[in-house]
């Protein structure tokens, strides 16, 4: 087991470190710099900033100092705001950004799969279409739709619950949890019904139903653990995608997260930004698919035997 | 008195067609104590008649139109499930055809059975671990303390049907249903399972209902027979009395299929007949990987070990063995879709492991295999002419002009009618397809061609017709097949010379009659003597 986790952490360390490469180039490739303004500032004083962060040395050597400062676990500092660094800001942004992931993937994981269950128990029935059509709304309605819509009708038509804000009243991380799982838990939803669908389909269910077990028992023992897989490969690269922020949702019910920064940080051309954030939202996602491969495994008492060695 | 009686049973599917009769008007009944054998052919609703019985056929497509299903008088159709529950499991069980598929891959054996137990029964999870650890011991596993933690994925094709058994008894039931249970085992595992079967039906007085297509498995062991074809009783009665004076002719017709005779024709292959297939030293090495963890355990498996045969111009050659014996490695290795570690495979003087990309591509034309399942072998995408005509094209033996001519020619030769040429495989029965897929290989005129379990997916019926079509093809157009199957009647009906193997070697070959009437190697013998005997 530890070397099978080993074997894949050192195989990331290239995914990250082509991430980072193209990154870089694209950046630099990109048209205008960090110190472009409205108004121009003098030469001088752009040959001075430029000579402070070190970029009139040429591309390559940026890029291995770069990388030399980041094994050190320095982000660099920021250019946009010159006296903080991008380690700063990031981890300043990450507990907010990280909890409201943390809920929305528990309302993704946990509306998805028990409505994903329950559709796939009576398929092509009303108790199929009506989470399958909802779902598929969820799909298609973006954050920044939906969002609106909830505050509207939770916050202001009924009144039940705060429309902005985090952890400033009561309750109110509960719509931007909503808003961010949404369209995730559609997904989930959709993909459990599949897993579902095909797992109940098996014989070793027909046994489990001859044996004289009632239907939920059949569908908590013997169908979910099969039925979740899709589930579960899906929920590395989501959770990924959660945990990182959202700038719609945290912009929508202005939250202090990370998310402002994905955007900001491109319009300002704040290149050791844009990196750190891409470097943090990458190393999430080969964390968390590292993650979902492992609990597949772990699921699967097959591959538990046989792939984790090879 | 009986224990079940089933009177005029009706069950229907609704399909795209509209509604279609699986079960008509079925009655039979069931003594205590008696092994009832209900045989027939896929569709012909034997499965669905028991399953209906327990509630285990979905409703809707299903639905029970009529009739009655009295487990002591009460009956199993009208009851509710709840009660329907309690009988199901712990007083009608069933046992399955694929003992791969029917156990839970993530859950281990012995939760399994103590589940099944567990929700019958008040016992504390102690208990019911001892009772599914004695219940595996009676179906005779070995160190049953130990196994009864393991997956199944740890245990043989026989074992799993054992645990599946073991299952089905732990609640100590009075009806066991068995629905094919043997079908998906070799030959000497099924003799195995068949005599543990009656061993403790014997010991528990235990009243049996058997399912399967094969007449030969059900006169070992019913006493009682039921004759069904599309959802009705053909015949019904004493064992004895239905096999040896059947009155029905479609139970006449069933009992001819099997092939219990040698080839009707003598081979035409004589001594100064030319060599066509010349395989010297053959072996095909897998490495598999075991273990758990940090061990690694690399093992080399030997699939086809040092293997040297010859099949003359116009022979068949019957290759048999038990799953796991490499018989078909051995044919994939001959025509390079497995690439083997040493040895020659010489087709008219040309050694073909010896041959490059290009060369072999052409190469191809020669040799054409069949295989097990046309369902998975023939692109479903495909219309029949396109099938046939691909072939063809790509290897320029026709143009788009005078393709028509030749797929024609192909759909007589197999015995299809023209007019199907534009369906496509779904619109086919089994049977039929076989038979495209059979023209298929036929379509380059190859020299050699390698049937793979050609017939073992077929009901008994559809394989004595395709048997006769290879026969014939084989006859007029003087092919050469390596024919490879588990069936050894089959075998003996189609094949001159029968090769058997047992893990990976080859442990004897000679002319079909004279190894069936005295076959030397101890395999070979255990082999022969397991196969259930119609006469």
């Amino acid at each position: 087991m530890l070397k099978f986790l080993l074997k894949r952490i050192l195989a990331a360390i290239p995914v990250l470190l082509l991430v980072i490469l193209i990154t870089f180039l694209l950046i630099r490739i990109a048209p205008g710099g960090p110190f472009d303004r409205e108004r121009q500032a003098s030469p001088e004083v752009i040959e001075n900033l430029n000579k402070r962060y070190n970029l009139d040395d040429p591309v390559y050597v940026q890029f291995f100092n770069y990388l030399g400062n980041l094994v050190q676990g320095d982000f660099g500092p920021s250019f946009k705001y010159p006296n903080r660094s991008v380690t700063e800001i990031i981890s300043n942004g990450i507990p907010i950004t990280a909890e409201l992931g943390l809920y929305a993937l528990m309302v993704a994981i946990g509306i998805g799969v028990v409505s994903g269950v329950i559709a796939a128990l009576r398929p092509n029935t009303a108790q199929d279409y009506i989470p399958m059509s909802m779902s598929m709304i969820g799909i298609c309605l973006p954050a920044f739709v939906l969002g609106p819509i909830l505050v509207l009708i939770f916050g202001i038509y009924l009144g039940w619950l705060p429309v902005s804000g985090w952890g400033y009243q009561a309750y109110d991380k509960v719509l931007p949890s909503l808003t961010l799982g949404a369209a995730y838990a559609a997904y989930m939803a959709r993909l459990t019904r599949g897993g579902m669908l095909e797992v109940l389909s098996q014989d070793y269910i027909r046994t489990a139903i001859a044996k004289g077990l009632p239907k939920w028992k059949v569908v908590l023992h013997h169908a979910l653990r099969g039925g979740l897989a899709p589930v579960i490969t899906f929920a590395g690269p989501a959770a990924a995608g959660l945990l990182s922020g959202s700038f719609v949702v945290e912009s929508i019910f202005q939250i202090p997260g990370m998310g402002q920064f994905y955007l900001q940080a491109a319009f300002n051309r704040d290149y050791t930004m844009i990196l750190g954030t891409t470097i943090f939202f990458a190393s999430l996602i080969v964390i968390f698919n590292l993650l979902a491969d492992v609990l597949l495994v772990w699921l699967n008492p097959r591959l538990r035997h046989s792939t984790l060695k090879n | 008195m009986a224990i079940l009686e089933v009177k005029n049973l009706s069950v229907s599917f609704y399909t795209r067609d509209g509604e279609t009769q699986a079960v008509q008007d079925v009655s039979f009944s069931l003594e205590a104590g008696e092994i009832l054998g209900i045989v027939g052919e896929s569709g012909s609703g034997k499965s669905v008649t028991c399953y209906s019985m327990l509630g285990l056929v979905p409703m809707p497509p299903g639905k029970i139109v009529n009739g009655q299903a009295l487990y002591h008088g009460q009956d199993l159709l009208t009851m509710d499930e709840k009660s329907l529950r309690d009988i199901r499991g712990k007083k009608i069980s069933m046992i399955f055809q694929d003992p791969m598929t029917s156990l839970n891959p993530y859950m281990r054996i012995g939760k399994q059975i103590m589940e099944a137990v567990q929700i019958h029964e008040k016992v504390s999870k102690k208990e019911a671990r001892e009772r599914a650890i004695s219940a595996l011991r009676e179906v005779g596993i070995v160190d049953a303390e130990k196994r009864v933690d393991a997956y199944p994925h740890e245990f043989s094709g026989g074992m799993r049907q054992r645990v599946m058994i073991a299952m089905a008894l732990a609640t100590e039931p009075e009806i066991l249903i068995a629905d094919e249970p043997t079908t998906a085992l070799d030959v000497t595992i099924q003799k195995q399972i068949l005599d543990l079967l009656k061993s403790i039906q014997a010991k528990r007085d235990l009243t049996i209902i058997f399912i399967t297509h094969d007449l030969a498995v059900i006169k070992s062991l019913a006493n009682h027979v039921v004759v069904m074809q599309k959802g009705k009783i053909m015949e019904e009665g004493e064992a004895q009395q239905v096999f040896n004076q059947p009155q029905h002719d479609y139970t006449k017709k069933l009992l001819a299929a099997i092939p219990t005779t040698a080839k009707s024709f003598p081979s035409k292959v004589t001594e100064s007949t030319p060599v066509l297939l010349d395989v010297h030293n053959l072996h095909t090495t897998f490495t598999k990987y075991s273990g758990i963890f940090f061990k690694k355990i690399e093992q080399e498996v030997k699939a086809v070990n040092d293997i040297s045969l010859s099949i003359k111009q116009g022979e068949i050659l019957g290759l048999v063995g038990e799953s796991g014996s490499g018989k078909s490695t051995f044919g994939r290795s001959i025509i390079r879709l497995i690439e083997s570690q040493s040895g020659d495979v010489l087709l008219n003087g040309v050694d073909l492991t010896k041959l490059n990309a290009v060369e072999l591509k052409t190469a191809r034309r020669d040799f054409q295999m069949i295989f097990q399942d046309p369902y998975a072998s023939l692109n479903p995408r495909m219309t029949v002419f396109d099938t046939l005509a691909e072939p063809l094209l790509t290897h320029k033996l026709a143009t788009r002009q005078d393709v028509g001519h030749q797929v024609n020619q192909l759909m007589d030769d197999v015995g299809l009618e023209r007019k199907h040429l534009r369906k496509y495989p779904h619109e086919f029965s089994g049977g039929q397809r076989q038979r495209i897929a059979i023209a298929r290989a036929l379509a380059l005129k190859p020299k050699l061609i390698i049937a793979d379990e050609p017939v073992s997916a077929l009901d008994v019926t559809i394989q004595a017709q395709v048997l006769k079509l290879l026969l014939e093809l084989t006859d007029k157009h003087n092919l050469t097949m390596l024919f490879i199957s588990h069936d050894l009647s089959v075998v003996r009906f189609l094949c001159d010379r029968v090769a058997v193997m047992q893990h990976g070697v080859l442990v004897e070959l000679d002319e079909t009659e004279t190894l069936f009437n005295n076959p030397q190697h101890s395999y070979t013998q255990k082999l022969l003597s397991a196969i259930p005997a119609l006469n």
